[in-house]
């Protein structure tokens, strides 16, 4: 089996994988990241989306080979261990989440967005949010989560 | 849900990938967006992938009066693309904008895609309108084929199963001219029910193509009414969209690619 060798959450990892082996199943089998989430199975819900090398793509529609050598982000990785994202804290303070399960992907899917567009409105950000599903259909107080979270991290930049 | 087991080689060159192809049943690898999800609902088993994914073929570039596009150039980069910001190659980036969500658009790439054919795949419209040509490489070497030649079927093309896209080459409309694409969207896939694209020239001509309606998108001869060439042309219909509504849904279309490509001719006017 090849011997896979990428950045997690800021550590050099490395583990065997089967080249079939999807980068989500690599992630919360194989390195106990179980905050990329699996909601569908078939590329369309956007639960398992993680960053690799700064963008969003859903961990369940590359393979982990496909992600040799490159940076990947996960839930986890966000923050440092017991602090919160100002996305994750825009999310908490917004009511953006309901049963949570959608939540690790949206908000790796916002860190994305607001790191090409610092203050997207309303259209912007509801089209950055079509490959996440939320079957809580919390979507209004998500986008108002993400506009809170681009204001957060705008104001954190001109401190 | 996972892929049947398969072989995996990280192709470092053009060469080798092509070499690799060789293989029984090997398949080249690009984004995977397209490939991944047929793999893992084992419609698709290729017995290796050859990914391609790192060799430097991607792109966006003009140059004596052609637009160049490499095949790895992923979706999110041709939306952002600043050289197809101008009225006349606005179909380019309005296509790529509509495909599938941001995270495909990151990965998703423009060669892959073309050669999946997915009969509602909304690029080719945007390549028949404009004319554009593919060059193919196989071990043997080089050759060139036009859109209109291309796609044979639904997910069905011209490539060889040991040859790979390596450039998209359109040519630059004239100063003066506007483009546009519009599609219908089923709202769950995203996949266009409908789509057209619509190119506008100073001298008032215009290319037309449709995608979404039939087993490969098509061309509309510029000599007569769309209107009166989708009344009978052969649709596609299925359970979300019957044919007559998808012929009804591609006149829409047709109607507003054509109305906004004329308006960018227009204000695009010396």
């Amino acid at each position: 089996m090849p011997e896979l060798e990428l950045v997690v959450n800021g550590e050099p990892r490395s583990l065997e994988v089967e080249p079939r082996t999807l980068l989500v199943h690599a992630l919360r089998d194989g390195l106990g990241l179980t905050g990329a989430h699996i909601g569908c199975d078939t590329s369309q819900c956007g639960a398992c989306t993680v960053l690799v090398e700064g963008r969003a793509v859903k961990s369940c529609t590359m393979l982990a080979v496909q992600a040799e050598g490159f940076t990947v982000t996960t839930i986890e990785g966000l923050a440092p261990p017991g602090e919160l994202h100002p996305i994750q804290r825009a999310f908490v303070e917004h009511h953006g989440l309901q049963c949570g399960f959608c939540t690790p992907g949206v908000i790796l899917t916002t860190a994305d967005l607001l790191a090409r567009d610092p203050a997207p409105d309303d259209e912007t950000i509801r089209r950055a949010l079509r490959g996440n599903l939320c079957r809580c259909t919390g979507y209004q107080a998500i986008v108002e989560s993400i506009r809170a979270a681009g204001s957060a991290l705008g104001a954190e930049a001109s401190a | 849900m996972i892929p049947a087991p398969v072989g995996y080689l990280r192709a470092s060159s053009l060469e080798e990938a092509l070499d690799a192809l060789g293989g029984e049943d090997a398949k080249a690898l690009a984004g995977g967006q397209s490939l991944l999800p047929v793999m893992k609902l084992r419609i698709s088993r290729p017995t290796v992938l050859v990914d391609i994914g790192r060799l430097p073929l991607a792109g966006v570039e003009i140059g004596d009066g052609e637009l160049r596009i490499g095949p790895l150039t992923t979706w999110d980069e041709l939306e952002r693309a600043e050289a197809l910001e101008t009225p006349a190659l606005a179909a380019f980036g309005e296509c790529a904008a509509g495909v599938g969500d941001l995270q495909v658009r990151n990965r998703g790439t423009v060669g892959g895609s073309i050669a999946h054919a997915d009969p509602a795949s909304d690029l080719p419209a945007v390549l028949l309108a404009f004319g554009a040509r593919l060059e193919v490489r196989s071990p043997d070497g080089e050759r060139t084929l036009e859109t209109a030649d291309f796609f044979r079927g639904p997910f069905t093309t011209a490539l060889s199963s040991q040859e790979l896209i390596t450039e998209v080459i359109c040519p630059v409309p004239p100063p003066g001219s506007g483009s546009a694409y519009v599609s219908v969207e089923h709202p769950a896939s995203g996949f266009a029910l409908a789509g057209a694209a619509a190119l506008v020239r100073p001298d008032g001509s215009t290319s037309i193509a449709v995608t979404g309606v039939g087993s490969t998108p098509f061309l509309l001869p510029a000599d007569r009414n769309p209107a009166e060439t989708l009344a009978e042309a052969e649709i596609f219909g299925d359970r979300f969209a019957p044919a007559d509504y998808r012929r009804h849904l591609a006149t829409v279309v047709v109607r507003r690619a054509l109305g906004r490509a004329g308006q960018r001719a227009e204000e695009n006017r010396p």
